[in-house]
């Protein structure tokens, strides 16, 4: 378009001059400071367990953890590899899971919730409500390479197949009791309780809303697809707590898991 | 009764300043008693925007300790007793005077939405819709136009410059109200993204943090919108659709004549 | 002084309710080019502010209702007052008007099987309110006002310009209507509140729909608006006012804190379950039932109680009894001892529902509890006391068109008066606007038929003397603040002409309505001229005063108790004055009296009642033959 708006405001009339920043006298800047550590901290756990290739497999017990899941360089351990192994070594900058990590790093950096939290904290567009951001020009997501975020849905329906990986390899743990067999120990809650809140993560996506049922305009009509949305919609207003419980039950996965798998600890059993 | 200092901005055509004034305050008392106390006693013409004081008609939007807020629905008693109240008019639009602003620009982006397009065959009185079908919509009618959302938004209170070409989100969660409306037959998804701006939200939130009637309008309007609109122009599938001439249905375009015009307005 | 601008249009209409944007739709629908003027923001309004719903006889929760049922409701509401001829258009036509809301993107609650719904409501006897949960004007004006920008579109796809041949100048306040030298319309003139501007609009045809009055008083529903522009515009044009002393005392506004006292509390609280109690637990309407409504209502609780599940087989409960008799009811209540801590009553829904309903059925009662009382409904009462509502009075018009006495001149809303009698049930406001809104529209247009092209045109003499009235206030170095003046006025108002009065009372506020004449006309206003809010309360006050010594004065003359006006001193209701309608007008820049008779109604719809009823309002020569009125009511059941 060409045009300009009408002259919308009338001649001579500005906006209020205020140089401070923002009036806000309450402590605006603790959260987006608090998502930036959190954010920071996951990041850079991740980095270090996705390249550090050991203490990923507790043999014993099977349990694998989420950060190597699926195990499919050559140097994975064979009974690691739920889902086979590539013919070729991986070399020491190339996770073991690097099928599905880049994939769960784009599903969740284009998950909306996660946008608002890194645009706020990270990207400062804006920091805080009513609080000025730093940057002389914006233009959000409306061009390349923002716009890309649009792709989020496709992400989502990877994220639904890496999802069924977890759940695998969380059910297939449960087979590795000390007598053989099925068996449970702390380590088995821990997977078990991981995956089920990264369902609700996943199931929680404003895309997974949409797809299953926010799309349809006449809910009447289509009451299956209703009683969908209303389940999802449920879950989807707790998403941003999803999110950061997935984060923080990821960690915490990854740690037991290296530490059994490392010998520091040793996994207590509850049956078999 | 006690003694506030009130800080409240005054002037017109973008000079003023904040200008101090110690009030009266009596128990259950809001901001706008206390303006209108102002008025009654220290400053006759100081200019507000009110009407129902009852926070339904969204006249009295202004900031407050630098929060965007209704005037009429800030108890005195959620401020610290000895805390000093700053009201200022709403940073985004231009100020007519004091903490009354020219809020034109909302009414010309709702001039350019295509409005409401019942079947053309449909008589008054044919419509049969569930209570799920309205649900979802009417949480967006509940918008009484106070305009906060449009002032709190970064896209353009700190971009100026993005006034013409964003709408802002209660003009988004109008066009996302008119898209899930069973009975409405136009496609406002392409111009949604090309026309009204619908990419440069960036989901921040803020639009919902402030509106005084709780309309949760990034998670139920902005982003199912944004989801219709990759539905329409992000889709492999479709795009391929429309490109071998076999998409159904067509763009609604921009209504003629509602953003630049051809005529005066009394020929 | 600032220079004045000029438009030119076919129909202007002075105000952006209902009413106002109902007739500018209709008026552009008739191919008439047509301005909105409105004293605040398009889509402010007071029309926002009406919860409950806009009642018109669907059918569709209980398909027993009729036009004529709603009709009969009407008249019994306002104790056959009413000008019978308005209330059969209204009952016909809202269900047409509310359809065709719907048709324009409104969107109703709905029943099971996807129909608009529709819920109970004081003095209905079936549920009939269509409503949009406790946001029912909110929904209606947003609608019109779509609908304008619809309508703006066409004109600017066609026309080139959306304001082409609508438009709305919004903030833009009327202060006098011009006529030319024989008396009829030529236009409006005011002055634009951002700026201190002035206009002129020229135009044949003038339609007022400024709404009510509230503002003369202190305790009141309704917001700064509301300061009887429209009626004082009328009586200055030469129209005349009927039924001013009417004044609708709602019984449930909010009683604290002080700041809010007065906003209302929606009908629909009672409508769905609530009930009033007095400060010893006891659900008191049950001893103020009157006479003319005994058979109609519960007696004990378990009855009452019953009604809300099972209709048919029980009566209503008391609670629902038309607003005027519940507004005494609590009145004497508190007078007698028996208030809450705050001077009124309580209202309690906490114990009927449980919160979860509460919530989704009054969610902005709630909220505004929480918000400004910080009191949770959901687990406590509420307190509320009578708050002035609405004036059934205003311009004289005739039903079918809208027009005033004065050529040119139309009025539909609440300015209007007759529709609603003595007393206006809830929810016929919201239908009244939209009926009679139409109406003035085509009335406004057939007019301009009338004219053959003829345009009368305003004298430029009253255009100057205007201007230079209202800027006077700016002028003066010395004179009254108009805020002192204001609440001088309101707190008279309150306490001499309130809700129950008496005969010496109102002289003494005739008086003291002759003395704040003298105050207001050397009122002055500090500041500059844009936006400059003690200078325009300083002109509303000319407005309050006219509107407030006609209700005054009219309230004098009626000698008895009826609807909206309570005589302490004439308690009974009389079959006499029933017949009796007193129109004002003003001589020199005093109100004046004249008694009218009040149209017969029509056979057939006096057959809608039975005789015993009718006996108890009319005078005994009035009564049909006393068999007629028997088969009459068989037909009906
Ligand atoms: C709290 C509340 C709740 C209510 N609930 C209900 C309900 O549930 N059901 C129901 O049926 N009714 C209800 N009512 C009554 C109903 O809302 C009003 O009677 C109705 O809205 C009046 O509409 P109107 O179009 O006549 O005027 P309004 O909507 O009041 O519009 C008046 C217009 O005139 C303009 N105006 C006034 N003076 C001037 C001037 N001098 N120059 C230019 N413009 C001017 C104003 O700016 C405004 O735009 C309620 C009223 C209140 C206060
Ligand atoms: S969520 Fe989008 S529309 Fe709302 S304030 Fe943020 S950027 Fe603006
Ligand atoms: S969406 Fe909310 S904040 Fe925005 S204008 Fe409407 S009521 Fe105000
Ligand atoms: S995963 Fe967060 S929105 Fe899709
Ligand atoms: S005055 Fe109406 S919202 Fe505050």
């Amino acid at each position: 378009m060409t045009s300009t708006l009408p002259p919308p405001e009338r001649a001579g009339l500005a906006r209020a001059r205020i140089s401070a920043r923002t009036l806000r006298t309450d402590r605006w800047w603790v959260a987006p400071l608090l998502t930036t550590l959190g954010l920071t901290a996951f990041l850079v756990y991740g980095l270090v367990r996705a390249l550090q290739q050991d203490h990923y497999w507790a043999a014993d017990h099977g349990y694998l953890t989420p950060f190597y899941s699926p195990c499919i360089a050559a140097q994975c351990a064979p009974e690691a590899a739920h889902f086979g192994r590539l013919p070729f070594e991986f070399p020491w900058w190339l996770p073991y899971a690097a099928i599905s990590l880049p994939f769960l790093l784009l599903f969740r950096f284009t998950c909306y919730y996660y946008r608002k939290a890194y645009y706020r904290s990270i990207w400062q567009a804006p920091t805080a409500c009513a609080v000025r951001e730093p940057h002389k020009r914006y233009t959000g997501e409306s061009r390349f390479p923002m716009i890309g975020q649009n792709l989020h849905r496709y992400f989502f329906y990877i994220a639904l197949v890496i999802s069924v990986v977890n759940t695998y390899d969380a059910v297939l743990a449960l087979f590795h009791g000390e007598q053989g067999g099925f068996g449970i120990g702390l380590g088995n809650l821990v997977l078990l309780g991981n995956v089920v809140l990264l369902w609700c993560y996943t199931l929680s996506c404003h895309s997974c809303r949409h797809v299953f049922g926010g799309r349809v305009n006449s809910f009447g009509r289509s009451p299956v697809r209703y009683w969908l949305w209303t389940q999802i919609t449920r879950l989807n207003t707790r998403h941003m707590t999803f999110a950061w419980i997935t984060l923080a039950t990821l960690v915490i996965t990854d740690l037991y898991v290296a530490l059994v798998a490392s010998g520091t600890v040793s996994d207590p059993r509850i049956f078999n | 009764m006690t003694k506030r200092t009130f800080n409240v901005w005054r002037g017109d055509g973008g000079a003023g300043a904040l200008a101090a004034y110690e009030v009266e305050v009596n128990e259950g008392e809001v901001v706008l008693d206390v303006l209108h106390r102002l008025q009654a006693t220290q400053a006759p013409d100081l200019a507000v925007r009110w009407n129902c004081k009852a926070g339904k008609c969204g006249s009295c939007s202004m900031e407050i300790n630098g929060r965007p807020r209704l005037a009429c629905m800030a108890r005195m008693s959620t401020f610290a007793p000895d805390e000093a109240v700053t009201v200022t008019p709403m940073r985004t639009f231009p100020v007519i005077r004091d903490l009354v602003c020219d809020v034109s620009y909302n009414y010309q982006k709702a001039r350019e939405i295509p409005s409401f397009t019942p079947p053309p065959d449909a008589k008054p009185g044919d419509f049969r819709m569930r209570q799920a079908d309205v649900q979802r919509m009417q949480e967006f009618r509940k918008c009484i136009e106070c305009f906060l959302c449009q002032n709190v938004c970064h896209v353009i209170r700190d971009h100026e410059e993005n006034k013409e070409s964003f709408s802002g989100p209660r003009f988004l969660m109008r066009v996302a109200e008119l898209e899930m409306h069973p009975e409405d037959t136009a496609d406002r998804r392409a111009i949604a993204q090309d026309e009204f701006g619908l990419g440069y939200c960036n989901i921040t939130k803020c639009c919902t943090e402030v509106c005084p009637e709780n309309i949760k309008i990034t998670d139920n309007a902005l982003i199912p919108l944004k989801e219709r609109v990759a539905d329409r122009k992000y889709d492999p599938l479709v795009w391929l659709g429309s490109r071998i001439g076999l998409r159904k249905g067509a763009d609604t375009p921009l209504p003629p004549n509602t953003r630049t015009t051809t005529a005066t307005p009394e020929q | 002084m600032s220079e004045t601008t000029r438009h030119n249009y076919d129909v202007v209409v002075i105000g952006a309710g209902g009413a106002g944007l109902r007739a500018a739709i209709e008026a552009r629908q008739q191919g008439r080019k047509t301005a909105i003027i409105s004293k605040s923001l398009f889509g402010k309004a007071h029309t926002v502010m009406a919860e409950g719903g806009a009642a018109a006889a669907l059918g569709n929760v209980n398909s027993s209702d009729s036009w004529q049922v709603h009709f009969r409701d009407t008249i019994r509401g306002g104790k056959f007052m009413n000008d019978p001829r308005m209330a059969e258009l209204h009952a016909k036509e809202a269900p047409e008007r509310i359809l065709e809301l719907e048709h324009w993107g409104a969107l109703f609650d709905r029943t099971r099987d996807g129909r608009i719904s529709q819920r109970n409501f004081g003095g209905h006897e079936y549920p009939r309110l269509a409503h949009v949960g406790d946001r029912t004007g909110l929904e209606l004006i947003r609608t019109l006002q779509q609908r304008v920008v619809q309508l703006q579109q066409a004109d600017a796809a066609e026309l080139g310009h959306p304001e082409a041949m609508l438009r709305v100048f919004a903030e833009t306040t009327v202060t006098e209507l011009l006529t030319d030298a024989s008396g009829r319309i030529a236009g409006a003139f005011g002055y634009v509140r951002e700026t201190g501007e002035f206009v002129v609009f020229e135009a044949p045809a003038v339609v007022l729909a400024t709404g009510g009055i509230g503002k003369s008083f202190k305790v009141t529903s309704n917001s700064w608006e509301y300061t009887g522009d429209g009626h004082a515009l009328a009586l200055r044009a030469g129209a005349t006012l009927i039924n001013m002393e009417f004044v609708q005392f709602h019984p449930t506004g909010m009683v604290w804190p002080p700041s809010v006292k007065g906003i209302l509390v929606t009908e629909s609280v009672r409508g769905d379950g609530g009930v009033l109690r007095n400060s010893e637990g006891e659900r008191f309407m049950f001893g103020y039932v009157p006479d003319v409504f005994r058979n109609q209502y519960a007696e004990t609780e378990e009855e009452a109680d019953g009604w809300y599940a099972d209709p048919a087989n029980h009566r209503r409960p008391p609670e629902l009894l038309p607003r005027d008799e519940v507004a005494r009811a609590i009145n004497n209540e508190v007078k007698e001892g028996r208030g809450s801590p705050h001077g009124g009553v309580f209202l309690d829904v906490s114990t009927r529902m449980p919160a979860e309903e509460i919530m989704r059925r009054l969610p902005s009662m709630h909220h505004q509890f929480k918000e400004l009382a910080d009191v949770d409904i959901t687990a406590g009462p509420m307190e509320v006391g009578p708050t002035c509502h609405y004036v059934m009075g205003g311009v004289e018009v005739d039903a079918d068109t809208g027009a005033a006495r004065v050529p040119g001149l139309f009025a539909a809303g609440e300015v209007a008066g007759g529709m609603h009698g003595s007393n206006r049930l809830g929810g016929n406001s919201l239908s009244d606007l939209l009926v009679f809104g139409r109406r003035c529209g085509i009335g406004a247009a057939r007019y301009l038929d009338g004219l053959a092209g003829e345009r009368p045109a305003p004298a430029a003499a009253d255009v100057e003397r205007l201007a230079e009235e209202v800027a006077a206030p700016l002028r003066r170095d010395t004179g009254e603040n108009p805020y002192q003046l204001h609440q001088e006025l309101q707190q008279t108002m309150n306490d001499l002409v309130g809700i129950i009065r008496r005969g010496p009372e109102m002289e003494q506020a005739l008086e003291s309505l002759e003395k704040l004449r003298e105050r207001v006309a050397s009122v002055r206003a500090e500041g500059g001229t844009a936006y400059n809010p003690g200078w325009h309360l300083a002109l509303d006050l000319r407005n309050m005063l006219a509107v407030s010594e006609a209700i005054a004065r009219a309230a004098l003359t009626r000698e008895e108790s009826r609807g909206g006006h309570t005589r302490d001193d004439f308690p009974a209701m009389s079959p006499q004055w029933r017949r009796t309608v007193l129109a004002a007008r003003l001589a020199g820049d005093r109100v004046e009296l004249e008694r009218r008779p009040l149209d017969a109604m029509r056979p057939d719809l006096l057959a809608l009642f039975d005789r015993e009823e009718l006996s108890k309002y009319l005078t005994e020569e009035e009564l049909p033959p006393a068999e007629g009125a028997d088969t009459a009511s068989k037909e009906e059941k």
